[in-house]
């Protein structure tokens, strides 16, 4: 069936909230896909698109400034940019975005690409003392680095993440010392489970961390002037830290989204497989899209649950797929189906990883080994591959992307020369999870915060 | 004299996700591209103009072709209400 091209959006208002990663690329789409008609980009922050990965890493350590960062533009989009600009509210029926200004802004089609932003610590915990930080924007990095050049006597990270570890990593670099707490037995444990997290804590130790795992941090405690003086942890020891970061996991920007109907909350706002928004009762809205970290939908592949996914490449892949969608009639429209992949940088290793490790119950190392430092895993569901880790290894992925996109068997039939003799799969100890049974939460969950 | 219209600022942006590490944009482009650890490429998103050819090789040579060069002409959008 062809449905006449007129269905889709060429002319007209369509309205883009989220001037970040996804917001440009989907601007970039849309006059890609041949929309000619009238194009806004509305983003809270004043600056132009830039990319949040190095922050945490390049930024912090001081190898590259903020002013270094800046997104290009691949193509002239003829935009009216409205940054340095929140919008507040959502009219569906009424199609209008409201904005903190006062201001409204008519749509004809609406692309909601608002993001992700870091998890604050309670306030009553000690969330407003000065000297801790969150890492999400340019402004965070800009206040972490200098607090980090004030040469701090000790930093406590909160939590061993993908952001905590590259936090940890870059202070290290700097020569400061680092206590990090992890709720779980090893860094990274929901996101790879417990057996590549232990290869990983052996990472943190070496780099001269100082890594409490089975440890939260129960309140941050100040000075009378205000300035964090130190943590009571949830053992009953105290760490003494003049600068906390707290990297405990993003929440998704939809409060502007609150009494506009869409099923939105601090998980992300919901759209179905082609990118538009759901009502809070199950409907998708013909005019109103999601895509990048603030979206979640239900992934062909992975029935069953809504994935959110805050990668670097979704953010490019869903804002194309939706910009195509938005400009295209009922007979033309994609399904958004990527396969997951994701990279971080820490303590001198590159770690990349395809698929959904956090779906496995088993995991074997297929190459290389984990005292060597330089090893892939192959994750399994059931006796199906499901994912795959990569640690300075980056130029096998790809080989094993087919494999998990083909649905091969767990263990994968390899051959590899640097392969072990042969391959005995164990319990990926995920946490949380008896051995053998899939994972009790939405796939979600474990994903990093910083690499889209 | 021939006078060349201004040229945009240089701007650029890897696809870690599709970089293999194999290097050739540090060749190519040593003072934007550079290795931080074994594997982990590190590169300047706006360097200096004067790096274009630099950095237009650096995209060519990538096997996995995870570099993007900006294209736009028209000026970077500026924030509005300045008084932020």
């Amino acid at each position: 069936m062809t449905a006449p091209a007129a269905a889709g959006l060429r002319t007209g208002r369509i309205v883009v909230v989220g001037a970040s990663l996804a917001g440009l690329r989907a601007a970039e789409a849309l006059r890609d896909e041949g929309f000619t008609g009238e194009l806004t980009l509305i983003g809270e922050e004043p600056h132009e698109p830039y990319d949040r990965p190095p922050l945490s890493k390049a930024v912090l350590s001081g190898r590259l400034s903020c002013d270094h960062i800046v997104l290009p533009q691949v193509r002239n989009i003829d935009a009216r940019w409205l940054l340095g600009t929140r919008a507040t509210g959502l009219d569906v029926p009424g199609r209008r975005v409201e904005l903190a200004d006062g201001r409204s802004v008519a749509y004809d089609r609406l692309l909601i690409a608002t993001g992700t932003r870091a998890r604050p610590w309670p306030v009553q915990a000690g969330g407003r003392l000065d000297g801790v930080h969150v890492l999400r924007t340019r402004e965070d990095a800009e206040r972490l680095r200098g607090a980090l050049l004030a040469s701090p006597s000790r930093v406590l990270v909160i939590g061993a993440g993908f952001t905590g570890g590259e936090v940890a990593s870059s202070c290290r670099e700097l020569g400061l010392a680092v206590t990090v707490t992890q709720r779980s037995a090893t860094p990274l444990a929901s996101a790879l489970g417990g057996v590549i997290g232990r290869a990983t804590a052996d990472w943190y130790r070496e780099a001269g961390v100082d890594l409490r795992p089975h440890t939260t941090v129960r309140t941050l405690e100040g000075h009378p002037s205000g300035r964090l003086r130190r943590a009571v942890l949830s053992d009953g020891t105290t760490v003494d830290a003049e600068v906390a970061v707290v990297a405990t996991g993003a929440l998704a920007n939809t409060e502007w989204l609150a009494g506009s109907g869409l099923a939105a909350d601090h998980r992300g706002a919901v759209s179905d497989a082609g990118c538009r928004a759901m009502t809070a009762d199950g409907r998708p809205v013909e005019d109103v899209f999601v895509a990048g970290d603030v979206a979640r939908w239900p992934h062909p592949r992975y029935p069953g649950q809504l994935l959110r996914l805050d990668h670097w490449d979704n953010a490019v892949a869903q804002a194309r797929t939706a910009a195509h969608n938005i400009t295209h009639g009922p007979g033309e429209q994609l399904v958004h189906r990527p396969l997951p992949a994701f990279w971080s940088q820490q303590f001198g290793r590159y770690l990349k990883s395809i698929g959904v490790p956090a779906l496995a119950d088993q995991v074997v190392v297929t190459q290389g080994s984990l005292d060597r430092r330089q090893f892939v895993a192959a994750y399994g569901l059931q006796g199906r591959l499901v994912g795959a880790v990569a640690v300075d290894s980056p130029r096998v992925l790809e080989g094993y992307a087919a494999l998990v996109e083909s649905g091969a068997p767990f263990p994968p039939l390899l051959g590899a020369s640097d392969g072990p003799d042969h391959l005995d799969p164990v319990d990926a100890a995920f946490p949380g999870r008896a051995a053998g049974s899939p994972p009790d939460h939405a796939v979600s969950a474990p994903a990093p915060t910083a690499h889209r | 004299m021939i006078t060349q219209p201004p040229s945009p600022p240089l701007r650029l942006v890897v696809d870690l996700n599709r970089c293999q590490s194999y290097g050739q944009c540090v060749y190519a482009a040593p003072t934007v591209f550079r290795f931080h650890g074994e594997e982990s490429l590190e590169y300047d998103y706006a360097p200096d103009a004067g790096v274009r050819r630099e950095v237009a090789r650096a995209a060519a040579a990538c096997p996995v072709q995870a570099i993007t060069l900006g294209g736009a002409t028209e000026p970077a959008p500026t924030a509005s209400g300045d008084d932020r």
